[in-house]
């Protein structure tokens, strides 16, 4: 400890001894910004991760040609200008989208940042053997060409109606065509100076890396805003859990910025009670849910059976009865889940999706109060009833659930209350809590992912990078139900296949106007909703935590949540 | 257990025209170990009120009432709540039900299987080697990936033939059990392996005794106290093992209380409610305590050098 200590001393001596030679007065002034992360950052490369932890430390140093701000408007970054199709910048039959680029910028090795570099970065992406996480950002790009050394256009095989996936937000930033030249491909991976060390154009530059540790971070002497950043190093440390990082920064003041702390909210207001630091929240697309499986996932059955939809000839034994699941979600008080594990960063919801304001619809909305009664009207109503143990049951089918999701201890409380609920109406429920490792970690073989999804309820959160829910709401579609056939990587989790909805994906992806977007959106909302694919529950924002000492911090729902740091002070 | 092999084991003191059996001298000796009696009132105390505790306090322990949550304590909590408004007490007392089954169980396990290890490969030097390798292989085997395999193999047919609690239970108690007799059967394996050259043992040998008899009446006795420690010391690993697997998400149920899962849920709301963690910690640790203290007295009573007869 007193070690590293003595490198972050030495290194932020370093860097103002060195500013002060480059007579930049304002820059590096307020010293050392502590950040921590407590999943460890294992990549500084966005391309190769999808973990939000990896491409939020790249975002200090990498930066997109446009970026989302705190209120989910597109703001330029690289770009001089966003294009449009009034302003010309996006061609009228939506084939193609032209971005200027800002003639200013140059690499933090002093180098000018051109379209060449653009050109690359998507070439370095679209290479099939690469493997590249944001690929779904390059959805229908046939080509980017550079029309002369500030201007790229971008193609496209379909039209476009939101043109604005590639290089737009936090997850695919322009690389630096020099440095990554010689990686490409199959490559990438095995680049360890490249990916731990990218060079960028953000305020901020690597100074050293420590894979699933800490990194050092330094101001970069060539960012575009003089006076900026105001810090002269950062400290980027991951590890432990997200009450330890809270504490970190709320109740000893070690660190300045802790970020992701799903927490219960007493724990949290106790922690606030120091005085040293707050809280920040903003509400974004992200909904804590009930995922409920439309396919028999009897342990009975065999590997090839179960959870598989097989074209629908696998039904749920009482799963795929919508009086069921209406029932389910009737007796479920989404304000008591608020209030006992998010507080002020949570909201009853009945949607997936929730925002932007435009998608949200309100045909659901009474699901938000519980409704015992009504819900044992249903399942009376559908012949489930109760047998002698009280747990409903019909033709020898008990409404016996069980009920997985990750281990998190605001979870299991939800688990332990949602069970009491639906034991007021007869069903019966059996808990069962996966490392989050296992759960989310996607490996095929295991049989605890949430894609394989052997059990008859789950419950995670999902959300969507960006402000357009095109890409998201095209999960919910047939072709994307998990299997073996595409390695359990479909985003259909509830493996629920309705024909209209298909049609409707179909229908928003070559609609342009914003008004039908959001009509569509809603309406596939509301389909996913009223057929209880999904149980909706808490509509959750975003938490992080900062001391009181530091300044100019803007919780950012929409892109990174440290977009802004450039501007970040003491 | 000790009236079974009494009478076996007191037959050659009657030879000896002996007024007190063996197991008279080792309570004796035990009495007169104040931190073992102690220990021992604590155990007993302990197992008592887990047994007994929910007959007087009836409050169910998965009830949820959200609107008493985070309470001190009171006449009617009188370990207060937690955040779900669950009774704290009715989840000490039913999480200690679990927790001490689990840990002599799994305890009983690994005993039988180490002591007869060690027995075998300490007194029959053909299989020494091969027994001894194996052990040192159960010893390199990294737990947490074993544990992986084992729940992914076994938890879905073991839930569905005895149920999501019951099926759990065997699996935790037979993995801790399976993972945790190395020690044991090392430790054994050393004693009898100085015991077989011993005069004694070399004279029934000389006498005809068949091996069998020379294992149970004479070898057996006398590695007694290693094996009874390692019994003390192997309650208290079980218990806080099980807590590690339940925190993992291996073990039981996420409502289903047990000591170790009490203790994990309650940490980050020390200092909200401390009684959360005060309870279920001092329940582990003054079981732990106590049984090392009987295992420490036991020992010294079971040592006939200390016992001083």
């Amino acid at each position: 400890m007193i070690g590293k200590c003595a490198i972050t001393l030495a290194i932020a001596a370093l860097a103002v001894a060195m500013l002060s030679t480059t007579a930049l007065a304002e820059r590096g002034r307020d010293g050392q910004l502590k950040i921590l992360y407590w999943q460890a950052v294992s990549t500084v490369n966005p391309y190769l991760s999808g973990g939000t932890k990896d491409i939020e430390a790249a975002s200090l140093v990498l930066e997109p040609l446009a970026r989302y701000d705190e209120t989910g408007t597109m703001t330029p970054a690289l770009a001089a200008d966003i294009p449009t199709v009034e302003n010309g910048g996006v061609a009228a039959d939506l084939m193609s989208i032209t971005w200027p680029l800002r003639q200013d910028i140059v690499w933090s090795d002093g180098t000018p940042f051109t379209a060449a570099d653009v050109v690359f970065s998507a070439e370095y992406c679209l290479n099939e053997e690469m493997g590249c996480n944001p690929l779904s950002s390059f959805t229908d790009v046939t080509k980017v060409e550079a029309l002369d050394d500030h201007t790229v256009r971008i193609n496209f095989g379909v039209a476009k109606p939101f043109p604005y996936g590639p290089f737009v937000g936090s997850t695919s930033p322009i690389l630096q065509k020099a440095q990554f030249e010689t990686c490409t491909g199959a490559k990438a991976q095995t680049c360890t100076e490249q990916n731990f060390r990218p060079i960028g154009t953000g305020p901020f530059k690597v100074d050293e890396f420590r894979a699933n540790d800490v990194i050092i971070f330094s101001a970069n002497e060539n960012y575009r805003e003089p006076d900026k950043p105001a810090f002269a190093t950062v400290t980027f440390k991951g590890g432990g859990d997200a009450t330890s990082a809270a504490r970190a920064v709320l109740s000893t003041g070690e660190f300045d910025y802790a970020w992701n702390l799903q927490i219960e909210p007493e724990v949290l207001e106790q922690m606030v009670a120091n005085g040293k630091g707050q809280v920040v929240a903003g509400f974004g697309t992200m909904v804590e849910r009930l995922v409920v499986n439309q396919t028999n996932n009897s342990p009975d059955l065999s590997k090839d059976k179960r959870s598989l939809h097989l074209d629908g000839t696998n039904p749920h034994p009482f799963l795929s009865d919508p009086a069921v699941s209406r029932a389910l979600s009737l007796a479920i008080d989404r304000q008591i889940l608020v209030d006992f594990g998010y507080g002020a960063a949570g909201q009853a919801t009945c949607n997936v999706l929730p925002a932007p304001p435009v998608y949200a619809s309100n045909a659901n909305d009474a699901c938000m109060t519980q409704n015992i009664e009504e819900a044992n009207r249903i399942l009376d109503e559908a012949g489930w009833l109760p047998g002698d143990d009280g747990v409903r049951e019909r033709d020898g089918v008990r409404l016996s659930i069980l009920y997985q999701t990750s281990t998190n201890s605001v979870r299991q409380g939800t688990q332990a209350l949602i069970k009491q609920m639906w034991g007021q109406i007869g069903v019966e429920t059996e808990l069962r809590n996966i490392d989050a490792a296992v759960f989310f970690g996607g490996d095929p073989a295991s049989p605890d992912t949430y894609m394989k999804f052997y059990a008859d309820i789950q419950m995670y959160t999902n959300n969507f990078d960006g402000v357009d829910p095109e890409a998201y709401m095209a999960n919910w579609r047939c072709s994307e139900i998990p299997g073996p056939e595409n390695q359990w990587l479909g985003g259909n989790i509830a493996r629920a296949c309705n024909a209209e909805y298909d049609a409707l994906a179909a229908e928003m992806a070559v609609t342009a106007s914003l008004d039908e977007r959001a009509a569509i959106g809603k309406r596939m909302n509301d389909i996913i909703v009223q057929n209880q694919y999904v149980i909706p529950l808490i509509w959750r924002a975003r938490v992080s935590a900062h001391a009181n000492t530091l300044k100019g911090v803007r919780v950012n729902p929409w892109d990174s949540e440290l977009w802004n740091i450039a501007d970040w002070h003491r | 257990m000790p009236a079974a092999q009494s009478s076996d084991l007191t037959a050659p003191s009657r030879g000896l025209q002996r007024h007190r059996s063996l197991w008279m001298d080792v309570w004796l000796a035990f009495r007169n170990h104040t931190g073992a009696l102690v220990g021992a009132g604590v155990f007993i105390a302990i197992s008592l009120a887990v047994a007994l505790g929910p007959l007087i306090h009836t409050v169910d322990p998965h009830y949820l009432d959200i609107l008493a949550k985070n309470e001190g304590p009171s006449l009617k909590h009188p370990m207060g709540t937690d955040n779900l408004g669950r009774d704290t007490l009715a989840q000490v007392l039913a999480g200690g039900r679990i927790s001490l089954a689990v840990g002599f169980t799994a305890m009983m396990i690994a005993l039988v299987l180490g002591t007869l290890v060690g027995v075998l490969a300490g007194y029959f030097r053909q299989i020494d080697g091969l027994l001894m390798r194996l052990t040192d292989m159960f010893l390199a085997l990294p737990l947490l990936p074993l544990l992986l395999v084992v729940i992914m193999l076994f938890r879905d047919s073991l839930r569905a033939a005895f149920g999501p609690e019951t099926g759990i239970f065997l699996l935790v108690v037979f993995i801790i059990g399976i993972t945790s007799w190395m020690q044991t059967a090392r430790i054994v394996r050393g004693d009898v392996l100085a015991l077989r050259e011993r005069e004694f043992v070399t004279a029934a040998r000389s006498i005809g005794t068949r091996r069998r008899r020379i294992i149970t009446r004479h070898i057996l006795p006398n590695v007694l106290s290693p094996i009874m420690v390692s019994a003390t010391l192997g309650i208290a690993n079980a218990i806080i093992t099980e807590s590690a697997l339940s925190f993992l998400g291996l073990g039981f149920p996420p409502d289903f209380p047990t000591w170790g899962r009490l203790l994990f849920d309650g940490a980050n709301f020390i200092s909200v409610t401390p009684e959360r963690v005060l309870w279920p910690g001092l329940a582990i640790s003054l079981t732990v305590l106590s049984v090392n203290y009987i295992g420490d007295g036991l020992r010294d009573a079971l040592d006939p050098r200390l016992r001083g007869a």
